[in-house]
Order: structure tokens, then sequence, then C-alpha cells
């Protein structure tokens, strides 16, 4: 997971639902796992089991017409709540590759920028209509271009709000942080020089 | 100067800025635990790097920790794996491990502060979203994912968006029964659980002012439930009677000058934040949540609200309520519960279960038969205090289980947890569906003291009328 991103084309995979939490997406016994490998198996377990024994309508995650899709399309405050990068590890292994809704929560997205999956801001209307679209007719082509800052859908165009520097990161290839941060190992050590120490006090005692 | 605590301490962070708005910033002091560290580790070996600034990083098992009373009594394989090898990683880095083994452990949240290493001014991250915790000292704190968890074991750095900073001010006094808890839930329900998406909260006020540190990390402990990557207070004579002669603070010169540095760096009073908002204690009442997302609360006398005033949240309220088998315009007091939870790192410090022991010899009720009622101490420390107070048997004679220290059934990653649709009043900071283990478990958000009045009365209560019963009864 290297390089450049410059514009995502893929289908669309409407899920909807608003505040849908790390824990729904990769629920807490997985973070037992001490490798992401497979985590993508456990991606949102419970709702698809409640689905498939509901016998209602089949999760979006298991829904043949929406297999392959790699565009989520997601409500508002998507990703709120615990910090665990299973939930955006899991969502990128099953083969997503960007995110689109109203907003997200902050450690998610941060988490998603961590490993090259691209969380687009769009306006709540906008959202609504490309999940509909997209759950009417499955086959429609969405291209979210880095670049431009718009989400082409058939004949359909949606801007999407990605602060600067995010868009930057994910077009020159920083997103993937680890190099560019030792490229500046002497900035670094200068920088933490002039912070104060961490150190245990001479004890005056035994203390327990 | 005209400067919030936030501009002062990120500006003296940065390292260099990477793109608009994103720096990359140095880290003073980073936490680790046992569910977000491991593949972090692992990347490290499979680059050839080693931990940049072992002295700056300290870890705990605390997610995965059996609460039984035996930590070397794992509660299942994978737990056991995932803590021997936060054993194994941090001592092939030089890392230091309050181990569990050796009974140094605890939530890191009520762990870091106790021993002073959490301290005003510092920069802390930690892979896991309670992080803002420390803010209660000052500190820019905040929760990160493991990629980033692998960017500060490596470089002792991270890239970070700089955040707004909304200043929220609480005026007054608590009315009686009404605690930092309450003022979290109660500010969370006002600005909304994404109200404080892009800020940093700063916390302020006389209500704050007269807080004390264990209030404080209540109350940034739920800043991130607000939506707000971090919370804050400013550092104060309370911050500094709190850190004194703990075991990582300074002390002599070095206290002298860290103090008066510490001081120093709180908000300047004509700083300009980038919004306010004004509270008055008087207004608060005890809070209980009764849907799945922390701001969907109210007060406990008051009925669960119609979600046709919810606006676009309507929805997501009518999910919630179904979930939850609430009624709107039905009251909340009366929800019969299954268990009682206190702890965890919102709660889970030697204050809140001093208050619970102070609402206990109140009354004399004993713990429902059909509850099971747990108290969980957030460090060995707390527990050992506890003790030491004779508390516990005080607890044990009204049917509550004191158990060892951990994150215990906050995050069902351990033995305790939810079965089936059982309901839990719990004293910690989540309510999402599923969070305490059981995919049907159903959980309410309130302080401790509400968590202990609705153990005894086998459901939902208001301990404000506990208390004026007894008085009653007494005159
Ligand atoms: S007590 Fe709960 S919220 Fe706090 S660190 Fe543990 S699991 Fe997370």
């Amino acid at each position: 997971m290297t390089g450049t991103i410059e514009a995502v084309r893929g289908r669309g995979l409407p899920l909807p639902g608003d505040d849908i939490d790390t824990d729904q997406i990769v629920e807490s016994r997985y973070l037992k796992m001490t490798t992401f490998r497979g985590i993508e198996t456990f991606v949102f377990e419970s709702a698809r089991r409640a689905a498939r024994d509901g016998q209602g309508l089949p999760h979006p995650f298991d829904d043949a017409r929406l297999a392959g899709a790699s565009i989520l399309l997601v409500g508002r405050n998507f990703g709120c709540g615990s910090s665990r990068e299973h939930a955006p590890q899991a969502l990128y292994r099953f083969g997503i590759r960007a995110i689109v809704g109203e907003s997200f929560g902050e450690i998610f997205a941060d988490n998603c920028m961590a490993i090259g999956l691209p969380c687009l801001p769009v306006a709540a209307s906008d959202g609504r209509q490309l999940q509909s679209l997209c759950a009417r007719v499955p086959d429609t082509e969405l291209l979210a271009d880095i670049r431009t800052g718009e989400i082409t859908a058939g004949t359909q165009r949606i801007c999407f709000s990605l602060a600067g520097g995010r868009r930057q990161r994910l077009l020159d290839g920083s997103w993937n942080a680890l190099n560019v941060l030792l490229g500046a190992k002497g900035l670094i050590e200068m920088r933490l020089s002039e912070l104060p120490p961490i150190q245990l006090a001479p004890q005056k005692g035994p203390q327990s | 100067m005209t400067r919030t605590l936030y501009d002062k301490v990120f500006d003296g962070h940065v390292v260099r800025a990477v793109a608009e708005n994103q720096y990359q910033l140095a880290v003073d002091l980073h936490l680790v635990n046992e569910v977000s560290s491991p593949q972090a580790f692992e990347e490290l070996v499979e680059r050839r790097i080693r931990v940049a600034h072992p002295e700056r990083t300290f870890a705990c098992a605390d997610h995965s920790i059996s609460t039984g009373g035996n930590v070397l009594r794992f509660d299942d394989a994978m737990c056991e794996g995932q803590i021997r090898l936060l054993g194994s990683n941090t001592e092939a880095n030089n890392v230091t491990y309050f181990d569990p083994m050796k009974g140094l452990h605890g939530i890191i949240h009520v762990l870091a502060p106790e021993q002073g290493l959490t301290q005003p001014g510092m920069v802390i991250a930690c892979g896991d979203s309670h992080t803002s915790t420390h803010g209660a000292f000052g500190s820019i704190a905040f929760g990160i994912g493991t990629s980033q968890v692998r960017d500060v074991l490596a470089s002792q750095t991270l890239i970070v968006e700089k955040l707004k900073v909304r200043r929220i001010v609480v005026e007054g006094e608590l009315p009686l029964g009404v605690f930092a808890k309450d003022v979290a839930l109660f500010i969370i329900h006002r600005l909304g659980a994404k109200g404080g998406l892009g800020y940093a909260y700063e916390f302020s006020g006389s209500t704050i002012s007269h807080f004390s540190m264990e209030e404080r990390m209540t109350l940034c402990n739920m800043a991130v439930e607000g939506g707000a990557r971090c919370g804050y207070v400013n550092p104060d004579r309370t911050t500094l009677d709190y850190l004194r002669g703990r075991p990582f603070a300074p002390v002599g010169s070095a206290w002298e000058a860290a103090a008066e540095q510490w001081l120093s760096i709180a908000s300047d009073s004509d700083a300009t934040w980038d919004d306010e908002v004004v509270l008055h204690a008087e207004e608060m009442r005890p809070m209980v949540t009764w849907g799945t997302s922390p701001d969907q609360s109210v007060p406990v006398e008051v009925p669960v609200p119609n979600p046709a005033s919810a606006g676009e949240e309507a929805g997501s309220w009518e999910a919630a309520m179904e979930f939850m088998g609430v009624e709107s315009g039905r009251p909340i007091m009366g929800t019969r519960i299954d268990v009682a939870f206190i702890g965890s790192c919102t709660n889970g410090r030697l204050s809140d279960l001093e208050a619970v022991a102070t609402f206990l010899r109140s009354t004399d009720g004993r713990v429902a038969p059909t509850v099971r009622a747990m108290i969980v101490p957030g460090s060995r420390a707390v527990r050992e205090a506890v003790v030491a107070q004779g508390l516990d048997k005080l607890f044990e004679e009204r049917g509550f289980e004191l158990r060892d220290a951990g994150c215990s059934l906050c995050c069902g990653m351990n033995a305790d947890k939810l079965v089936g649709p059982q309901v839990c009043a719990s004293s910690s900071n989540r309510n999402f569906r599923g969070r305490q283990g059981s995919p049907t478990g159903r959980t309410y958000l309130m302080s401790p003291v509400m968590v202990a009045a609705a153990a005894l009365a086998g459901k939902i209560t208001d301990a404000r009328a506990a208390h004026e019963n007894d008085k009653g009864r007494a005159g």
C-alpha cells in the first residue's frame, strides 16, 4: 500500500445509516487478533448475521448485485468511536478503496488516510442521492477524482470537500507517513532535545 | 500574548509542516497497550527499525486482562497471546512495562496519571481513543490507530492536523447528586456526538476549576464521545498538588522550574477561541442515556424524547429506541437492569469508588437479587487503596463484587461480558450496540452513584431520591 492516489474508480456500495461506529465495523472480540490478516472476514459480522437470519434484505456486504463494489457510500459520522485501525483495515481488505459520506469519525478518517483509503465528505443530500442511485442501478461506475474534487456517477457530478492538506498527501504519496517522518531525523532530535525528559524520580525510600 | 494552551503546546512540538495544516509533531509521551500495538511492532521488525525513544514509551495491558483476581489465569488463549506478546515486544525494545504479571497493571488512562507520567504541556499519543483523558492536566492528548502507533514507535513523531479550539465554560455550583460524569453527558447531549469534529475542547469556568483532577479526567475522557479528538483543562494549583511527589514527577529545583512552566502554558485570558459555549452548572441533573450513542441522553426524571423533535437525526433515534426497547414519552426511570458496572477509564478511580461508598452508607440497601453488580477499580493502586480504607467489606456486604483492575465490562474483550439481551447500567463511556460483548446487550450510561442506586433498586432510579428517603427516615 504505497504510491500516489489520484483517483478511485469502481462501483458504489451503499450502506445506509448514521453514526455507524467502529465497534460495529469490527467487534471488539476480533481486536484480540495480533495480525490484520483475515480481519476482513469479520467486517460487520453481527449486522450481516442478523440480516441473514432475519430473511429480510441481504446486508449490502452480502448482496450479490453489489459484489466487487469498491466505493463505500455511507451517512453521517461514519466510523465514530473506538480508535481501532482494525475497522479501516477490514474495509480495505474487503476491497473498499474510497469511502464517501456526510461526515466521519476523526480518528477513523486519520486511520484510513494512514493506509491510503480516502474518506471523501459530501453534502448530505448528495450522499443520499448517490446511495439511492447505486442501490437502484448497481452497475453505475463511479469515479472519485482526488485532483478535481469531484465524483462522477453516470451523468451526475458531485463535489467532495477534502481538506487541502489531505488532498495533497494522497496526491504526493505522503499519506504513507513513515518514510516521510523518518526523513526528518535531524529536525526530530533537535525538537525532542528541547522537551523535558521523562524520568523516574530518585526514591527517598523504598517504594511499593 | 494571546494564545490558547492548545496553540502554545502544539506550536512548541511542530517538527515541520508536511502539507497544508498537516504537521509532523513530536510526542513527549507514547502510551502503548496490547490491542493496538502488535501489528505496529511487527512492522518495525519487518522493516528492521528499532523503537526510537523507548524512554518516552510506556506500556500496559488493560483490555484483555482478567479481572477474576488472578492475572496469571488468562480469560482465554487469545487474551494470553496478546498480553504475552506485549511483554516480549516491550522487553525486546527496552520499553517500560507495567507488567500485570508483577501486579503493576491498570487501565493505561488511570495508571499513567497515577504514576505522574501525564504532565502539563505534553503531547501524548496512545493507540486508544480515550487518551483524551490526559488532557485533564493541560496536555494535548489524543488517540491514534495502529499505523500511527508504528510511526510514533519508529520516529517519536506523527502527522496530525491542527484543530480549532472550542472553549466550553461551565459556571456555578453543581446541584447535589450531580457529578462530573453528568457534566460530560450534558455537554455531549447539548453539542452532539459529532459536535466536536475538527475541534479540541477547552473546559473552563468556575465549576471546572473547582473540580479535582479525577473529575477533570472524567470530563476529558468523554470529550472524544462528543466528537472532539482531545479535550483539556488549563493547569492550575490543583494540577500541581496532584502531581507533586508522584513517581515520574520532577523533584527539587526541576520541580520548581516545571511548575512555573506548566502554569505559564495555560490559555491567556485574552486568547481567542474559535468557538465558545457557556453552560450553567445549576441546570444540570443526573443524566442517563436512552440510546446507542452517548449524546442520546436525558436527565433521569425526564421521559424519553420524541424522535420528531430530532430533525435530521429522527431516523437514528428511532433505530436506537427500537434496539434499546425504549418508547418515546415513557420514563427512563424504572427500566429493569440485569448488570451494574462501576469502573472503566471514565469512572474507575478512587474518588468514584469513594462516592459509591458514601452513597451506600446513606442507605441500607443491598444489591437486588436479580442484578449482578461489579465494581472494577481502574488500577491495582486504586484497588489497594479501596482495601486499605476497608471499602471492600462495605461493597461485599451490600452484594457488590469487587474485582481486579482492568477494562472489564467496558469493552467485551475479556471474560466480563453481557449475555444475550441483558441490560446494563454502566459508568463507562460508550453505549454502542454490542459494545459490552453481546450483540443484543443494552447499555445505559450514567454516573457511578446512579449505577449503584440502580443496582440496589434492580432498575434505573434517581439516586438523589434514595438520599432524600434516608434523610426522611433519619428525621
Ligand atoms: S476502560 Fe473502556 S474505554 Fe477505557 S480504555 Fe478500557 S476499554 Fe477503552
